[in-house]
């Protein structure tokens, strides 16, 4: 993985595989601490304590089709190359919550990379999950609900042709303007 | 910056079009989206697939993603499953090879063989 923001598509695919309908996910820079935390939160089956004490452990997965997992490792191990942390707290029958901090400029962390790509393509794969999808630069904040988004469009798809467009320049422009502010 | 408002208009017009896409004669196309497939470039081929479809209003086509194709050496991996015809899986997909897939496979009917898994193996 070469940015973050895929290492949170590889991550929320673990929610997905949860069955959660409701997922989180916060970016969070805060430059004054350093810091790039991001926030991976689900509603979903969650894990048992058993199974949540390996699950850092490459050789531990859920897949049937073989014996290794790697998603999990590699946030863990992006994350502390940069002297960061990756936590995970779970819940059998309530959900998980993955949060990896990053020292923003440490020198090995890796690019955030195209979030706005990220999110449109779980948005729109996954039209019956809600999103809530936050991305925040020290006091500024991107924020998007997809029930919201949802409740305008009724029955129409995300995929459709013009909403699908309409959601990629909705996230690049998001995306665009807080970056803006870094000054 | 888009606002909701745009939104509600573009839902306006889109309403009393049938949702093609949840029919049972719809295309599917299946991105592979575990580790081994966003590691080599699926998220960029995803949104190829879909942008595409997209532009060309193929309002029947349904763009999807899974887990391990269980192959994945040979990712970005996409499958085509059109109605009634044989299942067709593309492999080490980048978005220029997507684009060729909808326009030809999906749009011509015509099967893009050098990129299927039969011709990389």
């Amino acid at each position: 993985m070469r940015e973050i923001s895929l290492h949170i598509l590889d991550i929320v695919q673990n929610s997905i595989a949860a069955k959660a309908d409701e997922i989180g996910v916060d970016v969070i820079e805060d430059r004054e601490k350093d810091t790039l935390t991001v926030v991976i939160g689900d509603n979903g089956c969650g894990m048992s304590a058993e199974f949540l004490k390996k699950v850092i452990d490459p050789f531990t997965t859920k897949r049937t089709t073989r014996k290794v997992g790697l998603g999990i490792p590699l946030f863990k191990m992006a994350a502390e190359n940069t002297g960061g942390s990756l936590e995970i707290q779970s819940k059998e029958g309530e959900g998980t919550v993955v949060t990896a901090v990053f020292g923003l400029s440490h020198i090995d962390r890796q690019p955030l990379g195209d979030m706005a790509g990220t999110m449109l393509s779980l948005f729109t794969a996954y039209e019956d999950i809600r999103f809530l999808y936050k991305h925040k630069i020290d006091e500024k904040k991107f924020f998007v609900d997809t029930r919201e988004i949802k409740n305008v469009l009724g029955d129409i798809s995300f995929q459709a042709p013009e909403v699908y467009l309409w959601l990629s320049e909705f996230l690049k422009e998001g995306e665009e303007e807080l970056n803006q502010m870094e000054v | 910056m888009k606002s909701l408002a745009e939104l509600e208009a573009i839902r306006n017009k889109a309403k009393g079009s049938v949702n093609l896409r949840k029919d049972d004669n719809a295309v599917r196309i299946v991105v592979g989206m575990a580790t081994c497939g966003i590691a080599a470039g699926a998220k960029p081929v995803m949104n190829a697939l879909m942008e595409e479809v997209a532009k060309r209003n193929l309002d029947h086509v349904a763009v999807t993603q899974t887990g391990c194709i269980g192959v994945c050496r040979l990712e970005p991996i996409v499958e085509v499953m059109v109605p009634g015809e044989e299942k067709v899986t593309y492999v080490k997909v980048d978005p220029k090879k997507a684009a060729e897939i909808i326009s030809e496979h999906i749009v011509n009917g015509r099967v893009v063989t050098k990129y299927t898994i039969g011709a990389a193996q």
